[in-house]
């Protein structure tokens, strides 16, 4: 085994092991922070995908905004006093449902990919990010400005809702 | 290619690292004398009354969903901004107007008095 295989099983490892805490803690703080090493290590594979924008956004976006979001909130609003929180199991059925379509999925595209060319293309392989700068602005410069109005979407609905109404 | 990621692993293990040995140092090697008052939860400061635990304000989900959004803003521009000189002028027209359209939603913020904190 060469150095990469062995940082692919770590990331790996990190991921899985994170990715189980985060589900079978009783403690939701805990899982929260359990949750960054999850992120992280999904990083990780994405570098070894050779996705190096998508392992950036990875980190900015996921790392550095939701998960922010998320142990900001989860810190803030546990040992809520007058509300009742549920550290059990609710809506197994759904979740298994939904888990299995997504596992199947990821199984499917596990056996269509053609591993053994994976080794011509990691060589072949530069920077991706440049390519996705120049054919974000303009093969798909539509679905980019799309991008920017779910934005403002997301903006304005979350003033719409968290705003109280003045009166003055 | 993957190779130019080794001296990022590098820095990360190093970070890592240290953050762990300064911490566990701390832990292991500085002396502990607790007392009463030093354990207090504001050592020399006000007497805490009744619980920390409260409701938010909905504001505070304001401020996150907008440190959200232009996190996601600054994730679009880094593209654009690693190939700005083959882009050029037209690229710089096109990333103009999708930071006026989220500039709109943030006047139309601003305007509806969210950012204030009244």
């Amino acid at each position: 085994m060469d150095l990469f295989t062995i940082l692919f099983y770590v990331f790996a490892l990190i991921t899985l092991g994170a990715a189980c805490v985060v589900v079978f803690s009783r403690h939701i703080v805990r899982a929260a922070f359990a949750l960054l090493f999850a992120f992280f290590g999904v990083a990780g594979l994405y570098v070894f995908l050779l996705a190096d924008f998508i392992a950036v956004t990875q980190l900015m976006v996921y790392i550095g905004g939701i998960l922010v979001l998320i142990i900001f909130g989860v810190m803030l609003t546990q040992k809520q006093i007058n509300v009742d929180i549920k550290t059990s199991p609710v809506q197994t059925w759904p979740a298994v449902l939904i888990v299995a379509a997504l596992a199947g999925v990821l199984i499917g595209m596990f056996w269509s990919t053609d591993w053994a060319r994976m080794g011509e293309i990691s060589t072949a392989t530069t920077a991706t990010t440049p390519k996705l700068g120049e054919m974000l602005l303009t093969t798909y410069v539509l679905p980019f400005e799309v991008a920017s109005v779910i934005l403002l979407v997301a903006l304005v609905g979350s003033a719409m809702i968290a705003r109280r109404e003045r009166n003055t | 290619m993957i190779e130019s990621y080794i001296p990022i692993f590098i820095m990360i293990v190093g970070a890592m690292g240290f953050a762990v040995v300064m911490g566990k140092m701390n832990e292991f090697v500085g002396p502990k004398r607790p007392s009463e008052e030093k354990l207090s939860t504001y050592e020399s400061g006000m007497e805490p009354v009744r619980s920390a635990r409260e409701r938010f304000s909905v504001k505070f989900y304001m401020v996150a969903m907008l440190f959200i959004v232009f996190d996601i803003e600054v994730v679009f521009l880094y593209p654009w901004a690693v190939s700005y000189k083959l882009l050029g002028t037209p690229g710089f027209i096109t990333m103009f107007v999708f930071i006026a359209v989220l500039l709109v939603g943030y006047f139309y913020v601003w305007r509806k008095g969210a950012l204030e904190w009244d």
